[in-house]
């Protein structure tokens, strides 16, 4: 169901994700949001990997089974600053996106990101992931090889990483797929990108009992940046230029750029010890309950 | 007429509440038989659901059971609504029918004499699914246990995160493994038990990250669902595909033990601990 709905997604007219009249001023719907997020011309990894880094070097392999290329990551310099980049790299067209699985990591994409954030660690580099993923791959060998043992390593192994980890949500943050490579000190998202805990067509199916109600899904989801910053889920938003960040690569690479160095300098002036406790106290403030 | 059917409908409630069928072999066990044993079908081993307390018995010492955060229960904090009502009546009536808050029980007690801490799932309670109360409560039963220094065991029963809880729900997974990180910090044992079934945002979560992984015979454990794989790969599944057994050929989980062996073999890994 997620390859056939994603390839859809990116593959169909370009038409079908132009919106009613200009999204210039006006308060997007969640669903227009989802859209957005999802847009063919939308910049992925590959493109913020040359407009905001250079000197990249990209390492290859899980040291187990084989290199997951939904999931790429080495190297990098960014505003002068050394680090780790990590991202899920969903593609630019039809042959990319079947080379690259639409984003949907395997269990050696997770292990492959874990051996690089540890090598960071040993390397004392901060870590950058980029979220762009519709979830992790639903399929039997990922199950087989171990799907969800990969996706919970990582973050319990990222709680405790001692070097500063930013996330940035650049498209879709699909579930486990996409905190699989997501906790961290700093969240951020783009304005119009999405994080959510099923998508709005799999949420509908279950609770409205047809697909069709995505719209009304992705609404009841809370899944947009500025509902997340709202409950204290993410830390940051991203304006995005003009109708979106398909519309400008140069002015959300800048926007993303001056970001991610702010981030990296304040971060890399906290204390490690200081760091993990902070991180530990941010997540176990997540979500909201009664009576304690 | 009406009060003919009206017996028959009673007299077969009745009989249906004498009887329980298993859900694997069909076959019709007596009420009492089916208790006596644990919700265990006598003749084809399935295990069926208990509930937390009735786990809590199976495995603590008798008097043992300190219960722990009781009070924290979940709140609709998105106003979440869908085609059946909002999740704030959800919550009240699974409150209402299992007698409990959460989908968690959390408390310290003693196994064979070991003091242990432990949360123990409960499906009855909207599908065992990870909020942030319950993650909450797991959190908390993990700080104690890191606190105390004592080991640390989680029994899940869960389709995975909850969502009526958006990103929340998600966000509980990060904020589980990070209890179990600092107990991995400090070589503090946590085990997991992974009942039937153990799906999604719990199995890939701290479920997955125990220091032994144990199952009873027959659990279904898995990432993504059934339907969704053969939907993805466009054929069926072999019948044992994410069971127990599956993960044991698969190097995923330390053993399978029956209900009624679960206790002891807790106890007697809890005694290896020599710290």
């Amino acid at each position: 169901m997620a390859v056939a709905s994603s390839l859809k997604v990116l593959t169909s007219d370009k038409s079908k994700h132009k919106l009613n009249g200009s999204t210039k001023g006006k308060q997007l719907s969640a669903w227009e949001i989802v859209k957005i997020s999802r847009h063919p011309q939308r910049p992925v990894f590959q493109d913020y990997l040359h407009s905001v880094f250079t000197d990249f070097v990209e390492l290859h392999g899980d040291r187990y089974y084989g290199d997951d290329k939904a999931i790429v990551g080495g190297f990098a310099t960014i505003g002068g600053i050394k680090v780790m980049i990590i991202g899920h790299n969903k593609g630019k067209n039809t042959e990319q996106h079947v080379e690259r699985n639409f984003g949907m990591a395997k269990p050696e994409g997770y292990r492959k990101a874990l051996r690089l954030m540890k090598l960071a660690q040993r390397f004392n580099l901060p870590v950058v992931t980029i979220i762009d993923t519709p979830g992790a791959f639903p399929g039997l060998e990922a199950e087989e090889r171990g799907q969800a043992e990969s996706i919970a390593k990582n973050i319990t192994e990222m709680a405790a990483l001692e070097v500063p980890v930013i996330s940035l949500v650049i498209g879709e943050g699909g579930s486990g797929g996409a905190l699989g490579i997501g906790v961290g000190d700093k969240i951020i998202m783009l304005s119009n990108a999405i994080y959510s805990v099923i998508s709005p067509e799999g949420c509908a199916s279950i609770l409205w009992r047809d697909a069709k109600f995505a719209p009304d899904a992705a609404q009841a989801l809370n899944l947009t940046a500025e509902r997340l910053l709202h409950h204290e889920v993410i830390d940051e938003i991203i304006k995005e230029p003009g109708e979106g960040a398909h519309t400008d690569y140069e002015k959300i690479a800048d926007a993303v750029k001056k970001s991610l160095v702010k981030n990296l300098k304040t971060l890399s002036a906290i204390p490690v010890d200081i760091l993990l406790d902070k991180r530990f106290q941010k997540y176990s403030a997540m979500g909201k309950f009664a009576g304690f | 007429m009406a009060w003919y059917s009206k017996a028959i409908t009673e007299k077969k409630q009745q009989i249906k509440s004498l009887w329980v069928r298993c859900k694997k072999c069909q076959s019709h066990i007596w009420q009492e038989e089916w208790h006596n044993n644990l919700n265990v079908c006598p003749h084809c081993n399935y295990h069926g659901s208990i509930t937390a307390y009735e786990r809590i018995n199976l495995i603590f010492d008798e008097g043992t059971f300190n219960e722990l955060f009781a009070s924290i229960s979940p709140v609709d904090s998105l106003g979440f609504n869908d085609l059946k009502g909002s999740y704030k009546d959800k919550i009240e009536a699974n409150k209402k029918k299992s007698g409990i808050s959460e989908a968690v029980i959390t408390g310290e007690g003693k196994i064979n004499g070991i003091r242990a801490v432990a949360a123990v799932m409960d499906f009855r309670f909207l599908g065992g699914s990870l909020g942030s109360g319950t993650g909450e409560k797991i959190l908390q039963a993990a700080n104690f246990a890191f606190e105390q220094e004592i080991p640390y065991i989680v029994f899940s029963a869960s389709g995975g995160a909850r969502m009526q809880e958006g990103v929340l729900s998600l966000m509980q997974m990060a904020k589980t493994c990070a209890g179990v990180a600092r107990l991995n910090k400090k070589d503090i044992p946590f085990i997991s038990v992974l009942t039937n079934p153990t799906t999604g945002g719990v199995t890939a979560s701290y479920a997955m990250m125990g220091d032994l992984n144990i199952s009873e015979p027959g659990a279904v454990i898995g990432f993504a669902g059934r339907r969704v794989i053969e939907q993805t790969i466009g054929e069926k599944l072999p019948d044992d595909f994410q069971t127990a057994e599956y993960l044991l050929e698969h190097g995923f989980i330390d053993s399978i033990v029956t209900r009624k062996d679960m206790k002891k073999y807790l106890s007697q890994v809890l005694s290896y601990y020599n710290r």
